[in-house]
């Protein structure tokens, strides 16, 4: 008997304290089930905040206020009785508990906001790329530090290069004639995207920020400017 | 006090690293350091040469390894210095009858002996600087203003890192300034941005060094050399003082401006 009440009685804790949920059935039962319960672990009980929830039951002030000072006994608040049925809730409020909680039901759901952008993967590498040192891969590149000459970055996608860049560099290696090349300074000594390639202008002016991209099939360096893509 | 094991490499040949591990050696004894240098070029030794203890040769460096002489047997010293000693390397076998764990069970021997150990890496990046590299606590990189030698440097710089043996110390070789300012040469500062490592000297090209080493006498034993000035300078940095570099250009320009870029902090 005992056991069969135990089993329509809920505890969780929430925010705000402890939610007891409690099922259908006899009220008189299920509070001595709930009393119970409280006696036998008394310790984790004690000084708790207490939220009941009822479900559609229809709750009379006099049994709430019963529950309240039985609670109160054991040193345990209730404050909030959750429920669906307007009488309950009615009653409740005026013995001044509250009838909205953050439930554990109303569970924030931690969705994709609309707002992310799933991006590549990339390799980082946080150095320079010294003569006779590689990197391969088939992602994108992502390089902080200088490209020496005699350095190599050979990239699947586009390389993007954070200093100055005069090795060889090669993007879209699998045939990606979309990919890029950009660099604070890009003067390299062998460019690829995909099949196209090209080696720097001699003599060129100020250093400054380049991207070199695949355009009617010849390789472009373009100044770098921020544009909406 | 353990020594502090100062390694000498280039990668490219010729650019002077024999010459400088010489006269570093020199410039260290002149400051009352005790110094021992290992010439690490097996099969191709000249270091004894420009230190002019050629004769003096009885054991060399891979009679020692092998344990046919003494350690001390192999240290030749220098009269002309209180405290400088040469271990010869062997000419007549090649670069395998030595390993890496060879040099640095070697220089682990001398740690307690002496002050400093100046190891002349062979020009390469096989067995030879593999074994100039092992033992090192610090590693010196000699390049010069030349491109195929800085591309040399760059690589080098890179294999020092891989082998955490890293940052290395940049000693910019033969700088001729006049050449440099008509634009002939790239400038000290080019080397440096490439490389991105710590400048420790840079020594001007100086016929005098030419003369010092084919006599056997490293130029830095001369008070009036700027060569040996610049070595002097370099030693003195290597025992932490602060030096400011020299005005290699009578009108000031390049090496003031370098100076100051180093100060602030390397570019």
């Amino acid at each position: 008997m005992s056991n069969q009440n135990q089993s329509e009685i809920q505890i969780k804790g929430i925010r705000e304290g402890l939610l007891v949920t409690v099922s259908d059935g006899k009220w008189e039962d299920i509070q001595n089930s709930l009393l119970l319960q409280i006696q036998e672990k008394e310790k984790f009980f004690k000084g708790a905040k207490l939220a009941l929830e009822v479900g559609i039951r229809e709750m009379h002030a006099a049994e709430l206020g019963v529950l309240r000072d039985r609670l109160a006994d054991r040193d345990i608040g209730l404050w909030a009785v959750l429920s669906s049925s307007p009488v309950t809730e009615q009653n409740a409020q005026v013995l001044g508990l509250a009838t909205k909680v953050s439930t554990p039901k109303a569970e924030r759901k931690i969705k994709t906001p609309d707002n992310t952008i799933p991006g590549e993967n990339a390799v980082f590498i946080n150095r320079t790329v010294r003569s006779g040192f590689k990197v391969l891969s088939h992602e994108h590149i992502v390089v902080m530090g200088d490209v020496n000459p005699g350095g190599e970055i050979i990239a699947g996608g586009s390389i993007i290069i954070w200093g100055k860049c005069r090795g060889l560099v090669h993007a879209g290696a699998d045939g990606d004639e979309t990919a890029v090349i950009c660099a604070l300074e890009l003067a390299p000594m062998h460019l690829r995207i995909a099949n196209y390639f090209a080696t720097s202008p001699k003599g060129k002016g100020k250093p400054q920020p380049e991207l070199a991209k695949v355009v009617n099939g010849q390789v472009v360096a373009e100044t770098w400017k921020l544009k909406a893509r | 006090m353990s020594a502090k094991v100062v390694t000498i490499t280039s990668g490219k040949g010729g650019v002077g690293k024999t010459t400088t591990t010489a006269n570093l050696a020199v410039a260290l004894a002149q400051q009352e350091q005790r110094v021992v240098c290992i010439d690490g070029d097996i099969g191709l030794r000249n270091l004894d040469v420009i230190l002019g203890l050629e004769n003096r040769i009885v054991y060399d460096l891979v009679d020692v390894i092998e344990g046919r002489c003494r350690l001390k047997q192999a240290m030749i010293r220098d009269k002309r210095l209180p405290e400088l000693y040469l271990i010869p390397a062997a000419q007549t076998r090649d670069k395998s009858a030595v390993s890496p764990s060879d040099m640095v069970r070697l220089c682990d021997e001398l740690r307690n002996e002496v002050d400093w150990i100046l190891v002349d890496s062979p020009a390469g990046i096989e067995r030879g600087f593999k074994n100039a590299l092992a033992p090192a606590d610090i590693v010196l990189v000699v390049t010069n203003p030349e491109i195929s030698a800085v591309r040399d440097a760059d690589r080098i710089v890179g294999l020092i890192e891989a082998e955490e043996k890293g940052p290395a110390k940049l000693i910019l070789n033969r700088v001729n300034s006049s050449l440099t300012k008509r634009g002939d040469m790239i400038s000290a500062e080019d080397v440096l941005e490439l490389l991105a490592i710590d400048l420790i000297g840079i020594i001007p090209e100086d016929e005098n060094v030419v003369v010092a080493s084919n006599r056997g006498q490293p130029v830095t034993l001369s008070e009036k050399a700027k060569a040996g000035q610049a070595f002097r300078n370099i030693a003195r940095r290597l025992l932490g003082e602060e030096v400011p570099y020299m005005n290699l250009d009578e009108k000031g320009g390049l090496f003031d401006r370098l100076s100051r870029m180093i100060k602030s902090g390397g570019d």
